[in-house]
């Protein structure tokens, strides 16, 4: 036993005192602590600082008719306008007669995704077997972080047709009545 | 004979392998590590649960907080066969020194006319506060100078790889990837902007950065 932080428990008797060996073993155990301190660190700083890439993909663009637009049929559809204050509005059908009317919900888990889900079952009931399509449609009120929930819901539901499209007229009117167009 | 002296086990372990084995890692950690430079523009990203990660190269990345609008391609080379490619668009001259400066910027958000004044400041001096952001519009003119630049960038990223096509072990990554990065509080229209350019020049595919989610 010759570490050098130890101290030599032999005296107890006043024997011998032992010359100490130079050169002796180093205790590396504080050594050891610190390098795997900064691995972690290091680790850590590589791979967690990679932010992820949400993928969107649009439509092409029809730049000789800009009202192109696609006809849904109106049971498939449902439409989520994006207002202030991280609030949805949503409808079912067109918004001349509504299926169901517009109602405000959250992003929560409780707001959106039931309401999503509850529809991916029902819709294929009303229209025959046939998908939900789920119309995005941002307001200006609206902000990133809003467009990247919806999207990332689109995800957790398994929405395979969704859209982002624009707003309308109408369609704003229906935030304002709701309170939903504030800075 | 005398006593059997009882031998003491001994409570330490040696740590030279272990210490070996730890430092090699760290060392093999840092120099794997790249350095990050703090962002001129500091972003903060909404977060998701996609599972994907963003790729390091072959990519352009459009920046937006607070209505300001910055550019940034990842490759270096790319990035000097985009500034030679807007340079002759917008007929604004560059030095080679300017070349060399450029394809150390990582992101810029200065209209054309003011870059070569901003590439002439030291890297210190390039705060958020003197770039006013690219300038960008609905329309597919020369006044929408983004435009322009994700165009120019793409086009450069398809010489480059083409450039490379001979090298051995060269796969194509294919055509650039546009991603864009957006804080979470920036308003709708701006963003709309931004896809509405890429849509004009057929880019319909690209990516919203963001962070990790951790629970649902």
């Amino acid at each position: 036993m010759a570490e050098l932080n130890q101290d030599s428990g032999k005296g107890g008797k006043g024997g011998k005192v032992r010359a100490k060996k130079a050169g002796g073993k180093v205790d590396l155990t504080a050594m050891v602590d610190l390098a795997f301190l900064l691995i972690t660190f290091f680790m850590l700083t590589t791979s967690l600082n990679k932010p992820q890439a949400m993928d969107v993909a649009m439509p092409d663009k029809n730049k000789m008719d800009a009202n192109d637009n696609l006809e849904i049929a109106d049971n498939r559809s449902i439409t989520l306008l994006l207002g202030s204050d991280n609030k949805i509005s949503w409808y079912y059908g067109q918004l001349a007669k509504p299926i169901y009317p517009p109602a405000t919900i959250d992003y929560s888990k409780e707001g959106i995704r039931q309401v999503l889900l509850k529809m991916q079952k029902e819709v294929p009931a009303r229209s025959g077997g046939k998908d939900l399509i789920v119309v995005i449609r941002p307001s200006e009120k609206s902000v990133q972080r809003n467009l990247v929930d919806i999207l990332d819901e689109m995800k957790i539901v398994d929405i395979k047709r969704y859209m982002i499209s624009k707003i309308n007229g109408d369609e704003i009117e229906v935030l304002k009545r709701e309170g939903l167009f504030n800075d | 004979m005398g006593k059997a002296k009882v031998k003491r086990a001994s409570t330490s372990i040696d740590m030279t392998a272990m210490c070996d084995v730890s430092f090699l890692l760290l060392t093999f950690f840092v120099l794997t590590a790249t350095a990050r430079q703090p962002e001129v523009l500091v972003v903060d990203t909404p977060q998701s649960t996609t599972p994907d990660k963003l790729p390091d190269d072959n990519l352009g990345v459009i920046s937006v907080a607070s209505g300001k609008i910055f550019f940034g391609v990842k490759n270096p080379t790319v990035r000097e066969i985009t500034l030679k490619n807007m340079s002759q668009k917008y007929s604004v001259n560059f030095s080679a020194e300017d070349y060399e400066k450029f394809k150390q910027l990582d992101e810029f958000g200065v209209p054309i006319k003011n870059l070569r004044q901003l590439l002439s400041l030291p890297n210190e001096q390039r705060k958020e506060g003197i770039q006013p952001g690219i300038p960008v519009d609905s329309t597919e003119t020369a006044s929408n100078e983004l435009y322009s630049w994700v165009q120019e960038a793409r086009k450069a990223t398809i010489e480059y790889n083409r450039s490379r096509d001979g090298e051995k072990d060269f796969v194509d990554p294919g055509p650039m990837k546009v991603a864009i990065k957006a804080d979470a509080d920036e308003k709708y229209p701006t963003v709309n902007l931004i896809i509405e350019t890429l849509r004009n020049q057929k880019q319909n595919k690209f990516s919203f950065v963001t962070g990790l989610r951790a629970e649902q």
